[in-house]
């Protein structure tokens, strides 16, 4: 259970003269919930947009292993390719549902490769024949197993535009799952949840585990992170100042330094801070 | 009474090609945000296509198989047309600046009026084969409501066609896709849709709707030429965006209003002045409505 599923080698990213990623290696353990922590602007979504394919790195490489040995680089697939072949998935720290569409097809959107793969250039799907309708109903199987897991299976029929926040943010995980992916990437989660809705999340998230599929993380609400998170991995200015578990990271000079030393009155990450100084 | 009932079947047909070729303009908007300023051509290729198929079927088969044949290659060329000008003229435009395949397009509907030209003659084609007759619907003080049997054809054939449309966009996972990347095409892309494959199937499925509109239009006219798609294309132009750019049954909605609008102004004032009629209505839906009658108010996403 302690392979690694990916592996993220010299990864830097440079936006003309800023370096947001300068030479960063890590590796993200299968069946494990990974999370990269760091105050704001120390690069954590540039390392999420270059594993999902949104960026094409500058230099350094993205592995990951769908079976023990076996290693496929991400960085040299095309965008829609991360998902089909590279089964990532990934969610965004500001919701990108499809809106005008219903819950229920936000879920088939995700699952569309198996589908249209069943439709025989579209013609078994216009007559509702054959095996397109198992595999629609696969579809739809499976969007209910996640709509059940996210207590969304109420609002099925329901534009997603329309779903209160929380319950978006669930959707877009459901969604994420819909792809069938072997590690989840997960941008601020719980940013905006109340902390029933918090505590919910961190339930899903434990499930998807359990499932099978292991996570990587960013988030700044450290009590989803010290709960549930098996591996820490700390950014400051694109760089790794620590890696490892929470009860280590907790107690990191460098990390409490970094979150500290450098904050400032208007610091937006002084709460973190205050998390981290709390906790020891 | 008989003379709007006359006007009114006559503008309902003419509506119905017009939404046809709006669906095709629309569609496009919606998924990469540009005006095929080229599909009024993929149209009128449509309908060459189709006169060359009644030409070569006439005596071999009955009309309604002749028609139906027509119909159905007149769709699979103009398919291939469309596919092949996003791939030559847009794709490699995609991500430069906005104007560029706007430009293109434009390039791309002077080359085809001209490939036409060259290839099939300048002068009016007229078609081989008409359906006369048709159901008497109202006699009154001998003026004669017609509704012809090329009319029914025109909307039933419309009709039929929309259904398979709308059937394929709201249903099928293709339609799906379609519609994810017309909302966030990133996004799609990141749930593992083609986006590019996606594009190409639109324009795939818009140039056949097209082509329909093109041999509808050589039934009812009779006679066709290489510059019909420029005036059909601006109409139709118009009725997407009266209708509300990017909002499929707006584009049918905006269509049969023109239609309707060109008849009973043709019917009641002057011929000629028919598209002053049509513009100036354009100008002032937009004006009090900017997104046309079913269009969005989207808000420009941060």
């Amino acid at each position: 259970m302690s392979d690694t599923l990916l592996a993220v080698t010299n990864l830097t990213m440079r936006f003309g003269g800023l370096t947001a990623v300068n030479a960063l290696s890590f590796d993200a353990k299968r069946g494990n919930i990974t999370a990269v922590i760091g105050p704001n602007g120390a690069g954590k979504t540039t390392v999420f947009n270059c594993i999902t394919g949104f960026y094409k790195p500058t230099s350094g490489n993205i592995a990951i292993a769908h079976t023990p040995g076996t290693s496929l680089l991400l960085d040299k697939l095309p965008g829609h390719a991360i998902t089909k072949k590279g089964r990532v998935a990934r969610t965004f720290q500001n919701i990108r549902l499809f809106g005008g569409m219903t819950v229920l097809e936000n879920l088939l959107v995700a699952q569309h490769n198996e589908l249209q793969a069943a439709t025989g250039f579209g013609v078994l799907a216009i007559l509702g024949l054959g095996k397109y309708r198992a595999a629609e109903k696969a579809a739809i199987e499976r969007a209910k197993y996640w709509l059940d897991a996210t207590s969304l299976i109420d609002r099925a029929d329901d534009p997603a535009a329309s779903l209160p926040y929380g319950a978006q943010r669930r959707l877009e995980i459901a969604r994420a799952m819909c792809t069938n992916p072997v590690l989840l990437c997960l941008d601020e989660p719980a940013a905006g949840l109340n902390p029933r809705e918090s505590q919910a999340l961190n339930e899903l998230l434990l499930k998807i585990r359990a499932d099978g599929c292991s996570l990587l993380l960013i988030e700044h609400d450290m009590g989803v992170v010290m709960k549930i998170s098996d591996h820490i991995i700390v950014l400051d200015h694109g760089k790794k100042i620590a890696d490892g578990t929470p009860a280590e990271i907790r107690s990191n000079p460098t990390v409490i330094a970094a979150y500290l030393g450098e904050g400032d009155d208007d610091d937006p990450d002084a709460p973190i801070a205050e998390t981290l100084a709390a906790a020891q | 009474m008989a003379y709007a009932l006359q006007q009114l079947v006559n503008g309902i047909t003419l509506g119905m090609i017009y939404g046809l070729i709006a669906v095709g303009y629309t569609m496009v908007y919606g998924i990469i945000g540009m005006i095929n300023f080229a599909h009024g051509d993929v149209f009128m290729v449509g309908a060459f296509v189709g006169i060359i198929v009644l030409t070569a079927l006439t005596g071999v088969t009955s009309v309604p198989m002749g028609i139906l044949a027509a119909l159905l290659l007149s769709a699979g060329v103009c398919a291939l047309y469309g596919f092949s000008i996003e791939r030559v003229a847009y794709r490699p435009l995609r991500g430069s600046f906005r104007l560029a395949p706007l430009i293109s397009a434009i390039g791309m509907s002077i080359l085809l009026e001209n490939y036409v030209q060259t290839s099939q003659g300048a002068l009016e084609r007229a078609i081989p084969v008409t359906v006369p007759g048709g159901i008497q619907l109202m006699n009154e003080n001998g003026f004669v409501v017609q509704l012809s049997w090329m009319q029914i054809a025109i909307v039933v054939v419309t009709l039929v066609t929309l259904a398979i449309f709308t059937y394929i966009v709201t249903k099928t996972p293709l339609g799906r896709s379609m519609r994810a990347v017309e909302q966030d095409a990133k996004m799609a892309a990141l749930l593992g849709i083609d986006t590019n494959r996606t594009i190409s199937y639109t324009f795939i499925i818009g140039s056949a709707l097209a082509a329909v509109a093109g041999v509808m239009f050589l039934l009812y006219y009779g006679v066709i030429d290489f510059y019909i798609g420029f005036n059909a294309g601006i109409k139709a132009f118009t009725a997407a965006v009266l209708g509300g750019i990017g909002s499929l049954p707006g584009a049918v909605l905006g269509g049969l209003l023109i239609g309707l609008i060109e008849a009973f102004w043709s019917g009641y004032a002057t011929v000629a002045y028919k598209d002053v009629a049509v513009y100036s209505i354009l100008a002032i839906v937009l004006m009090f409505m900017p997104t046309g009658l079913l269009g969005r108010n989207d808000v420009e996403k941060v």
